[in-house]
């Protein structure tokens, strides 16, 4: 153990914890939606990089950088997630859940391949001058955009546990989560409130993915890989939990920092996976969930 | 004979002919086909088959798997493994691939059920035990790494190595569908079958009456894996390649569940109506986008009628064409 591995290790975790953020955003609105609606959104990789893409078109046709297109990509995916779950989505609430899985599926597969036809193949990054700046702290160094997608990540998550602790509508969607008929007898507007939540998962997301295109670029076969890293955070920290969310992207990230380093980097998400089945095995409500599933 | 009288039992006479004529047109297709004709009656007999292989799982007991690629990976895998390495040929081969498959379906099922997941949980870990094993063989020498393993491709006919053209693919695909057919509906009208179906619809229940539930789901599990093997091993001996990418890819386990849930879950004929459709539709999207000369545009259609069928059809196809021409197979 030399002091160089040391400082590689501590590097390679602040690294993990920056990403981790990210991820836990992008799980974050996987977790609302389904706490609420108890429907799993199998398309969340794919929501997620069209937000990649709307942020990546944004800096290179109109020279807008993603931290200030993130706020229009999270609005336009509140209209677009309100509507999908109307028109789409509604019918499905309370269904097997394989069918709910099918329609998913098939949603997926037509963003996959729109933006396959709209960008092509090819890998899409953003070249922003900040990418080469970065923090100093002692030993240790940050990449500036890490340091500014985690920190906006942290305070998009802080926003959203204000809606859901101090506005009426976020209140009105927890007592809908906790108990439907309940909130149906009431009074809510459940149907409405269902619309909105998803409205706001993919708010989330779409902000996540604004983020995620500063530190990583997009093609449209990560979308799958996204759908299934945002499945194995939410589970390990606690399907339905907002906390378990964000404590899941860090534990992923770190894991996959650190298994990048000590492992071959292709690798890495075995170990994610690994996690996720001890998780489920040894505990099925996730680190930070309540009751069991 | 009983065995033969339970089968058809209660079977329309109308369904049994229109059966026998399906049966006999299956066996002189080859003749009647193009070469292209042949290739996609190919293509559905598979779907038809790992679907019916997965339908035990899902439609019968239950239990939503969405890591069959798994089974299929791992039986291909050896089998094409033992003969690239050793020249042992697939017929003997196929006996360690299934028993593998078998191995890794038990452990899935056994830590799964024993620690009672179900739903949307026992289907993450099955995908987690798909992957995990994918980037596994990413990095295993014997299987060729991500570089892929080769078969020799050897177009003289050597039925012994299973190496020939699609005329012997065709008929192995056709007896291991037919066979599973006969074998489904068996298992239904069995014992075990009135217990998965008591399983599926409630579980608790189940239990409290005496059902032995973990046995069956562990039976469930074991007859799927096996089956998808098989569907594992022809695949890898039909296409002489086979790579960790596509082989446990989860597009690759979601291939299997798309026919059995569009035909019609737990039904027998749902999984090869589903494999009609989607080869059908794969087929006719295939030839529009070539007209229009985009990439993904075929995609766009399949998602399309994935989604136009979901909408209106969510129970399933054929349980739709049973009842508007009176073939009378319910779900169960």
């Amino acid at each position: 153990m030399t002091a160089d591995f040391l400082l590689s290790l501590a590097q390679a975790i602040t690294k993990g914890l920056l990403t981790g953020m990210v991820y836990g955003l992008m799980a974050l609105g996987l977790s609302v939606i389904f706490g609420v609606m108890r429907v799993v959104n199998f398309a969340h990789g794919e929501i997620m990089v069209v937000g990649m893409y709307l942020a990546w078109m944004g800096f290179e046709y109109l020279q807008v950088s993603p931290m200030l297109s993130l706020p229009v990509i999270a609005l336009i995916f509140f209209g677009a997630g309100y509507a999908l779950q109307r028109a789409v989505i509604s019918p499905f609430i309370g269904r097997p859940e394989h069918q709910q899985f099918l329609l998913l599926l098939a949603i997926a597969i037509l963003l996959v391949n729109a933006y396959l036809v709209v960008a092509g193949p090819d890998s899409r990054g953003v070249q922003m001058e900040s990418q080469f700046d970065s923090y100093e702290l002692g030993p240790f160094v940050f990449d500036a955009v890490r340091v500014h997608a985690a920190l906006t990540a942290v305070v998009i998550a802080g926003l959203l546990w204000l809606f859901f602790t101090r506005t009426r509508t976020g209140k009105s969607i927890r007592a809908a989560a906790d108990n439907n008929l309940g909130a149906l007898v009431v009074g809510l507007d459940v149907r409405r409130l269902y619309a909105f939540t998803f409205g706001v998962g993919a708010a989330c997301v779409g902000a996540a993915g604004a983020l995620m295109i500063t530190i990583i670029p997009v093609t449209p076969f990560l979308a799958a890989e996204y759908t299934l890293l945002a499945f194995v955070i939410v589970i390990v920290g606690g399907l339905g939990s907002m906390t378990g969310a964000l404590a899941g992207g860090l534990l992923i990230g770190v894991s996959e920092a650190v298994a990048g380093l000590l492992l071959q980097p292709s690798l890495k998400s075995m170990v994610s996976f690994g996690i996720l089945i001890l998780v489920l095995l040894l505990r099925p409500q996730g680190l930070f969930g309540k009751s069991g599933p | 004979m009983s065995l033969l009288a339970r089968l058809i039992g209660g079977v329309p006479a109308r369904s049994l002919w229109c059966l026998g004529v399906l049966l006999v047109l299956l066996l002189v297709a080859p003749t009647l086909l193009g070469k292209y004709g042949l290739s996609v009656l190919i293509l559905v007999l598979y779907f038809a088959f790992v679907g019916q292989a997965w339908n035990i799982m899902m439609g019968f007991a239950g239990q939503l798997s969405l890591g069959h690629a798994l089974y299929a990976g791992v039986g291909g895998y050896i089998a094409a493994g033992l003969f690239f390495h050793y020249g042992i040929g697939p017929w003997a081969g196929v006996f360690v691939a299934v028993a593998a498959a078998v191995a890794a379906g038990s452990i899935v099922g056994y830590l799964g059920f024993r620690f009672s997941l179900a739903g949307v949980y026992f289907a993450l870990l099955t995908i987690a035990f798909s992957e995990f094993t994918r980037i596994a063989f990413d990095h295993w020498g014997w299987a060729g790494g991500s570089g892929g393993l080769f078969l020799k491709v050897d177009a003289t006919s050597d039925i012994l190595n299973l190496r020939g053209g699609p005329l012997l693919f065709y008929y192995v695909i056709l007896a291991l569908a037919a066979g599973t057919f006969v074998l489904c509906r068996a298992l239904l009208e069995s014992r075990l079958g009135r217990y998965w179906l008591a399983i599926r619809e409630d579980p608790e229940a189940a239990q409290a009456v005496g059902v032995p539930v973990l046995r069956c789901k562990m039976i469930a599990i074991m007859i799927s894996a096996a089956l998808t093997a098989l569907a594992g091993v022809w695949n890898a001996f039909y296409y002489n390649n086979l790579f960790p990418e596509t082989a446990f890819a989860m597009g690759r386990s979601i291939e299997f569940t798309l026919a059995p849930i569009i035909g019609g879950l737990g039904t027998l004929f749902g999984p090869i109506v589903g494999a009609v459709v989607l080869t059908g539709l794969g087929e006719i999207f295939t030839d529009l986008s070539e007209v229009f000369h985009i990439s993904g545009l075929k995609q766009i259609f399949y998602g399309l009628a994935l989604l136009v069928i979901v909408m209106y059809r969510p129970a399933g196809v054929w349980p739709w064409i049973a009842d508007r021409f009176g073939f009378g197979e319910k779900r169960r």
